[in-house]
């Protein structure tokens, strides 16, 4: 296997499967929100879980696949090229979706709130609004019946410090245990591995303290304003994917005690480390640009 | 391009592991040969073209006369949005990544696609995400009715119900231009044959290998903005209203972002096509090959610092004009670097003019009278008169159809002879062509005018003065539209029957792909061939 031949497999019934329950999953989804807001009764969930149901069933047959593959060997060095620059081309359109909420946020801070308080260029649009100033956090929002603002925001130097301190480490152990794999040390990999999964948990306990305490102490919630929306968008999507980063961690870790991978040829592996150091510049952006800022 | 001399050890199937396509339907479903799924990503763009297509002669049925006669203002709103998202996500894109799909493996040398099941579940969501957004148009409160650009606050506060499909319609379909850009920019960079160096590339796998990056790039950022409206309407956050902060201006930004360079997309694989046709036919090598490759890149990255000028009326800082203004006169260099370099390959060429080349031509003139508008457009003080006129309209489409489109068509002719193994019925090519020529050019022309004068676009009634142009326009519509069935029709005629055709099929024809027989066996390259 030289890269001179390249496997194309056979006929596989999962991308039809995966579309089918790509097309359920949206189905549902829009139905049940469109019912919840017209505060009706639908169908939509149920539409809604047999697209998890089908899209659990197409993971865990097609990676089933992808293991059983790569374990007859038909993988060769091009394939896993093929692979490699998949991950890292997915990771940057994942880059690109933050950068949305990236950008939203610094135009609300730059441009529109201060126009809107009768700064700058368009500050004409304080009409609207009169007598609206504008601050960072936005407390009071123009409109203080439609959206109720909140009365503090997070306090960077507490949870959020300690949440840096957390993912930062957990970049280092997962880092450990990929070294620790190319040695094969499996014990050693197995703990770093089980190390990062722990601190990835305390993390996501503590988004949810910070959370709970933002929605019952603070007000500050996604209809408080602009300042809610991008504080819960970013740390929201960013929790999701932290979430879905440690899932994949888990069937790492499980998989190490399978005796998966091997110190040269563990490209499952390397995928999840790459997406989880992703997972970790993002929140240096946000505890940046969200918190500090 | 450079010279392509190849060894070819393998034109026949050796590998007992290959054979031919499966039986039944099935095949469909689970294939993973980049010859089926780009035929399959063919016929579901032409049939959504048909769809759109349709919509297109609703809306010119009911401008054909001044006053209302067939369907109500709201409906009409329903047939431009619809007509504007089906033609743009539904039949140039997809069209597009189906000739990457058929041509890119045989273009470089390679045995299929890199990621062959992912390339299966890519086009396998767009019958979803389509079935979706169509039900819309059967929904309480009828489909999106908000333009295809789907501006908030109508989009979001006044929309209609069904904005929730659209959205989550849009969600899925950008994860299946993502993954198919994915797959696109592995094959080209890890797949080629030895010897194919990135500058033999042929220009429409370099302009593909530009075009998927744009995509990665840009279709989360249209992720992202439906859903900041998907909050907005349902989970009342204040992106978009200015009661909470925010501003609906964001929307335009964030749409446009990803908006200018969608607009690229659509076009740059129409350069490369257009980069492969006209060498054919002129009997020349492309003048200015790698000048050629570093005009699509700087029109590319371009195409993300210039997405404000679609928003020159909105209310931006004067500073905020001046820059997207001079950013997009820019693009007019490489563009005219491109033109330039078409025209330069034509001069003194042995040239003829089969159906390819002759859509081929129009492209080069057509495209190029697209582009002026867009310079005229790109005139900040001047776009303020021409905002939201039919001089826009006029222009867009005058880069989309006789632009995008007419390559699509230019580059099926040109290759379906390799697909099916028949020579190509010129006679009801040339029909096909002239009838479309006329059609575009009757439709979309007059609409310059009636723009400069005033007319609004997306409006189904209009001012007296504004009749006769319009009159004009549908008739032309209506030729366009019928005379797309004989492109139906030379299409299956060809697959059914015709002279056989060569492996070379075009007498100046040079490149990979026309040195494997016609039709190309179903597996191609099992060992990469070896390119000088």
């Amino acid at each position: 296997m030289s890269g001179s031949t390249y496997y194309v497999p056979e006929q596989s019934k999962w991308p039809i499967l995966a579309s089918v329950s790509l097309g359920l999953l949206a189905y549902g989804a829009a139905m049940t929100i469109t019912a919840m807001t017209a505060d009706r009764d639908s169908f939509g969930p149920w539409v809604l879980g047999g697209g998890f149901l089908v899209l659990f069933y197409v993971i865990f047959g097609w990676f089933k696949d992808q293991i059983r593959e790569e374990a007859e060997g038909l993988h060769s060095d091009q394939l896993d090229r093929s692979y490699r620059q998949g991950m890292l081309w997915f990771i940057f359109s994942e880059v690109m979706f933050f950068c949305a909420f990236f950008g939203a946020l610094l135009y609300v801070r730059v441009f529109s709130v201060p126009w809107i308080g009768g700064e700058g260029d368009k500050g004409v649009t304080n009409m609207l609004w009169e007598g609206f100033t504008a601050t960072w956090p936005l407390l009071q929002t123009p409109d203080m019946k439609q959206f109720p603002g909140a009365s503090a925001v997070i306090d960077p130097w507490h949870l959020p410090l300690v949440n840096t301190a957390l993912l930062i480490t957990s970049s280092v152990t997962v880092t450990f245990a990929h070294h620790a794999l190319k040695e094969n040390k499996r014990r050693a990999l197995e703990a770093w591995l089980a190390a990062t999964i722990l601190l990835a948990v305390v993390f996501l306990y503590f988004q949810a303290v910070e959370y709970h305490e933002a929605y019952t102490e603070l007000g500050l919630t996604l209809n408080s304003g602009i300042y809610g929306a991008t504080f819960f968008m970013l740390t929201g999507f960013h929790g999701f994917h932290v979430m879905l980063g440690t899932t994949m961690l888990f069937v790492m870790l499980l998989r190490c005690f399978d005796g998966a991978f091997s110190p040269d040829k563990h490209f499952a592996f390397e995928a999840v480390a790459w997406y989880w150091h992703f997972v970790d510049v993002v929140w240096v952006g946000l505890f940046i640009f969200v918190y500090i800022l | 391009m450079a010279t392509v001399d190849v060894d070819l050890p393998h034109v026949k199937d050796e590998d007992p592991h290959h054979h031919g396509p499966a039986k039944g339907f099935g095949r469909w479903l689970y294939t993973t040969n980049h010859k089926d799924i780009g035929s399959m990503y063919l016929i579901f763009s032409l049939s959504m073209f048909m769809i759109g297509g349709i919509m297109a002669l609703i809306i010119r049925a009911e401008l054909f006369q001044p006053g209302l006669q067939l369907v109500e203002p709201n409906f009409f709103n329903q047939m431009t949005t619809m007509h504007g998202l089906i033609m743009v996500f539904g039949a140039v894109m997809p069209a597009f990544v189906g000739l990457a799909n058929w041509m890119i493996p045989m273009q470089i040398g390679a045995p299929d696609m890199a990621l062959p099941r992912m390339n299966n579940w890519s086009f396998w969501i767009l019958p979803f995400a389509f079935l979706i957004l169509l039900s819309s148009l059967f929904m309480p409160g009828g489909a999106p009715n908000f333009g295809w650009t789907f501006y908030a606050p109508l989009s979001t506060t006044y929309a209609p119900e069904s904005v929730t499909f659209f959205i989550f319609g849009v969600h899925i379909m950008g994860a299946s231009s993502i993954m198919g850009a994915i797959n696109i920019i592995a094959t080209i960079l890890n797949m080629r044959a030895p010897g194919m160096t990135l500058m033999k590339m042929p220009l429409f796998v370099w302009t593909w290998l530009i075009t998927a990056f744009l995509l990665i790039a840009v279709m989360p950022v249209l992720a992202g903005v439906v859903t900041m409206m998907l909050m907005d309407i349902h989970f009342g956050t204040s992106f978009f209203n200015a009661a909470g902060g925010g501003d609906p201006v964001l929307f335009q930004h964030v749409f446009w972002f990803f908006g200018h360079p969608e607009v690229y997309i659509m076009i740059l694989p129409a350069f490369g096509i257009i980069s492969e046709i006209i060498p054919t036919f002129a009997r020349k090598r492309l003048f200015g090959y790698s000048s050629m490759v570093y005009a699509v890149a700087s029109i590319a990255l371009l195409s993300f610092v210039v997405w404000a000028h679609h928003m020159f009326t909105v209310g931006m800082p004067l500073v905020g004009e001046v820059f997207f203004m001079f950013a997009t006169m820019l693009i007019a260099v490489p563009t005219g670097v491109k033109v330039f370099n078409w025209v330069a390959t034509m001069f003194r060429g042995s040239m003829t003019f089969e159906t390819p080349m002759l859509f081929a031509i129009a492209f080069v003139v057509l495209f190029t009278i697209g582009g002026f508008s867009g310079l005229m457009l790109a005139i900040a003080p001047a776009d303020f008169q021409y905002h939201d006129t039919y001089f826009v309209v006029a222009h867009f489409h005058y880069v989309l159809v006789p632009g995008a489109i007419f390559s699509i068509m230019a580059a099926t002719y040109y290759w379906l002879p390799k697909w099916t193994g028949h020579q190509l019925n010129e006679t009801m090519g040339k029909l096909h062509f002239w009838l479309s020529f006329v059609g575009v050019n009757v439709t979309f022309f007059p609409m310059h005018f009636v723009g400069l004068a005033g007319m609004p676009r997306r409006i189904p009634d209009y001012a007296l003065q504004f009749a006769d142009f319009n009159s004009m326009a549908s008739v032309g519509a209506f030729i366009f539209g019928f005379s797309q069935l004989v492109f139906i029709y030379n299409v299956i005629q060809n697959v059914r029957a015709g002279e056989k055709a060569t492996a070379q099929v075009w007498e100046g024809a040079h490149g990979l792909e026309w040195t494997i027989p016609s039709p190309a066996p179903y597996h191609t390259f099992s060992t990469p061939p070896k390119v000088g």
